[in-house]
């Protein structure tokens, strides 16, 4: 019997099996010849290239040559589409961009609205970033409690992220508008309607609130991931040594957390410095340019404007690339210093 | 071998099929502001099925696609073969020019003559489309709120400040707002106009920001500083984003409400007999008491491939019969010129939308020159964005009135000067 396998099958089902696999085999078998063929010609490590070279040909095709001619048209002015139709500027408009009495006071620049858009940016990313780290690390350390029904309420806290940011923006700015549900469930309590979202204050806080709400879920995930990975012999030595929750917290949970916690923190910057779409549904970037942020300022200049000027579009976006690639640097830097500090220990 | 060749026979058959519709697609890009969206569908399908041969796609969209999508793609070479459209001139460029494809080149002259040249390029004589509809800027008033307030509504020779101090009583009386002026620039340049604003220079490129015009908008961003006007509108958005304050004025929380005419179709089915509402014209300023005249023109696009097909639809709709029903069934007042001159019967039982269509009518002849010229102007639209995005900063508090009217100017000059 030895060397002889016993299939515990039925006949027609192995049958069956074989017959849907057959089409495949016949593909491997026909793929087989040229690979083969590839092989001999450019020895084994060649043939990294030609598995890579799909992906690169995707890559190359949807963003390199995107970038390479948006770096173009940053090149070149007018209000139209196709490139022998523009005229080549150099570096004009990088220059109106940079052409600042103050890059801290937006009305002394050219492009005010590009540099009150920066600024807008810049204190979303702090307050946004700021806020969704401490929402989903509370949220994670709730969620990895003994609670009943705790897949429940991690559903409940995921659920957001699976929304359209088009349908969360909706939903908030029926909440908050004059006639909205917030007003309405404030007005037994004395409150006058308030039209939320044509304030200053509020629309920013509002916009940082939403993103935060919609996008939080993702991130908890991230860091509850975390905080299960960590031995629970470490906690239960820590309350044998009658160590406090918030020792226990600052020694054990923080320190061994730090690897999820600067994935969330990268990739939280850099999903904030992009924000868009939830935000230009609720707040349209109002009040006045308040709320308007560096991507909706882009797609205003280049697209939404009877004052379209893709070209400052292009050149602002390449600007915002190169933010965008230095936290992504940021991120890679962080990721393989914990990778080592890992092996290490 | 019979068998192989039936199957090539109706493969064939299948592939000639598909290229024909393809030959004689038309596909229209449309949107509505009322009920013209079911109205056109109707007289097209009665089209399609005089005209088999001929396959109308209508493409029902929202205002902002026609505002912000279809130019990038007329930039593209690319779009719908007609497209119904506002800002008609500073696209002309993208047109087609019906002329030799029409059926009787002459009765378009003749009818839609005076509108024509709002839709080409200068110079031209190209008839590229026509007007679905002559608009008119106006106000309308909840007459029901003037009359619980004991408010008399303001006459035919009222100043904007009258109705700026009648609306207010109106508003303290009923807590609503006063007044509304809907988000664009083209709303706010009747009322510049009517205190003497001229947005064209002498050698028609664009003047700067003059008297006239500072005159009725720092009526308006002290009006919003001072609650009279509903700051909501211009602040819910940044840059150039249209918002009209209709609901609010069906809803029955606006006194007074600076609109158009396009309006009245959405009244007639909104707001019902909820209460009473009447077209007050344009309120003066100190040179005139004019409106803006404007309207949504369709035009057929230069890049069809079907420039025959399109030509047919685009006679079909513009013929006398089609005209009347058209407006007489959307409410609208009509371009036609004999369809305009003829007796007209509204489809409609609300005497609000019959009293306020006469009324517009009547105002549309008080239009001052200057608002004439403005529909056939290419710079009008980057006149009107600019306005918008800039005074909205202002009433946003981010902008001083004086700065704004220097970045109207400045934005208007980058554009120019980028074309």
């Amino acid at each position: 019997m030895a060397g002889k396998t016993v299939s515990s099958e039925p006949p027609a089902k192995a049958g069956l099996r074989q017959a849907l696999s057959a089409p495949v085999r016949l593909f491997m078998g026909i793929v087989d010849i040229p690979m083969r063929g590839w092989q001999k010609l450019t020895g084994l490590n060649g043939m990294a290239g030609v598995f890579l070279a799909p992906n690169m040909l995707i890559f190359t095709v949807f963003v390199l040559l995107p970038l390479v001619i948006n770096f173009i048209y940053s090149t070149t002015s007018g209000g139209a589409i196709f490139l022998p139709n523009r005229t080549y500027v150099g570096a004009e408009q990088y220059r109106i961009l940079f052409d600042c009495g103050s890059y801290l006071d937006p009305s002394t620049c050219a492009a005010d609205t590009f540099w009150a858009a920066v600024r807008n940016t810049a204190v979303f990313v702090v307050f946004q970033v700021s806020a969704m780290l401490v929402a989903a690390l509370a949220t994670a350390l709730i969620l990895n409690r003994e609670l009943s029904n705790r897949g429940f309420w991690r559903a409940v806290f995921f659920f957001p992220v699976l929304l359209s940011p088009v349908v969360v923006g909706l939903i908030w700015k029926w909440i908050l508008q004059r006639q909205g549900l917030l007003n309405y469930a404030l007005s037994p309590f004395g409150f006058e309607p308030f039209s939320w979202l044509s304030d200053r204050f509020w629309a920013f806080f509002f916009a940082v609130f939403v993103s935060v709400w919609a996008h939080m879920g993702f991130y908890a995930l991230i860091l509850l991931a975390g905080l299960q990975a960590i031995p629970r012999d470490l906690y239960e030595a820590a309350a044998m040594d009658k160590a406090s929750p918030t020792r226990i917290f600052r020694r054990i949970t923080l320190p061994l957390l730090m690897p999820n916690l600067i994935v969330v923190l990268v990739l939280a910057l850099i999903r904030a410095v992009q924000i868009f779409d939830e935000v230009f549904v609720l707040t349209g970037g109002g009040p006045g340019t308040s709320t308007m942020y560096i991507t909706q300022y882009i797609y205003e200049t280049g697209f939404a404007s009877s004052l379209r000027n893709p070209g400052l579009a292009s050149a602002a976006s390449i600007l915002m690339g190169i933010v965008l690639v230095i936290l992504t640097l940021i991120q890679l830097a962080a990721s393989s210093r914990n990778e080592k500090k890992g092996k290490r220990q | 071998m019979t068998r192989m060749k039936s199957i090539g026979a109706a493969l064939a058959a299948v592939l000639l099929s598909s290229v024909a519709a393809h030959a004689g697609d038309v596909r229209i890009m449309w949107y509505s502001d009322g009920s013209e969206g079911a109205v056109i569908k109707d007289l097209l399908a009665r089209f399609s099925k005089a005209n088999p041969d001929v396959n109308v796609i209508l493409d029902e969209v929202s205002y902002d696609v026609v505002k912000e999508q279809l130019p990038v793609q007329l930039e593209a070479g690319k779009g719908p073969d007609i497209a119904r459209v506002t800002n008609l001139k500073a696209q002309a460029q993208h047109w087609l020019d019906l002329r030799p494809l029409l059926a009787d080149a002459k009765y378009w002259d003749d009818n839609f003559g005076a509108q024509a040249d709002w839709m080409r390029p200068d110079g031209s004589n190209a008839i590229t489309g026509f007007m679905t509809q002559i608009t008119l800027t106006g106000g309308f008033v909840n007459k029901t709120l003037f009359d619980q307030a004991g408010v008399e509504i303001p006459g035919p020779k009222a100043t904007w400040d009258d109705w700026a101090v009648a609306a207010k009583k109106v508003a303290d009386s009923q807590k609503v707002f006063a007044m509304a002026i809907d988000r664009s620039g083209h709303r706010v340049s009747g009322p510049n106009i009517s205190y003497g604003a001229n947005y064209i220079a002498a050698d028609g490129k664009p003047a700067p920001i003059d008297q006239g015009a500072k005159e009725f908008l720092s009526r308006f961003v002290k009006w919003n500083e001072e609650g009279i006007v509903n700051k909501d509108v211009w602040v819910s958005a940044a840059g150039t984003t249209y918002r009209a304050a209709a609901e609010d004025f069906i809803n029955g929380g606006l006194a007074y409400y600076y609109s158009g005419s396009w309006q009245i179709s959405g009244f007639a089915q909104k707001i019902g007999d909820s209460f009473d509402w009447v077209m007050a014209g344009s309120p003066c300023g100190t040179a005139a008491c004019t409106g803006m005249q404007g309207g949504a023109g369709l035009v057929a696009v230069k890049y069809t491939k079907n420039p025959k097909d399109v030509a047919k639809v685009m006679d079909y709709l513009a013929s006398v019969d089609v005209q009347k029903e058209f407006a007489e069934r959307s409410l609208f007042i009509p371009a036609h010129k004999d369809v305009a001159a003829g007796q007209m019967d509204f489809k409609t039982d609300d005497p609000h939308v019959q009293a306020a269509l006469k009324a517009f009518v009547a105002a549309a002849g008080q239009t001052a020159a200057p608002a004439m010229k403005l529909p056939g102007w290419k710079w009008s639209d980057a006149y009107y964005s600019a306005i918008v995005a800039r005074i909205s900063q202002v009433i946003a508090g981010e902008m001083k009135l004086d700065d704004a009217y220097a970045r109207i100017d400045e934005d208007i000059k980058a554009k120019v000067g980028a074309n």
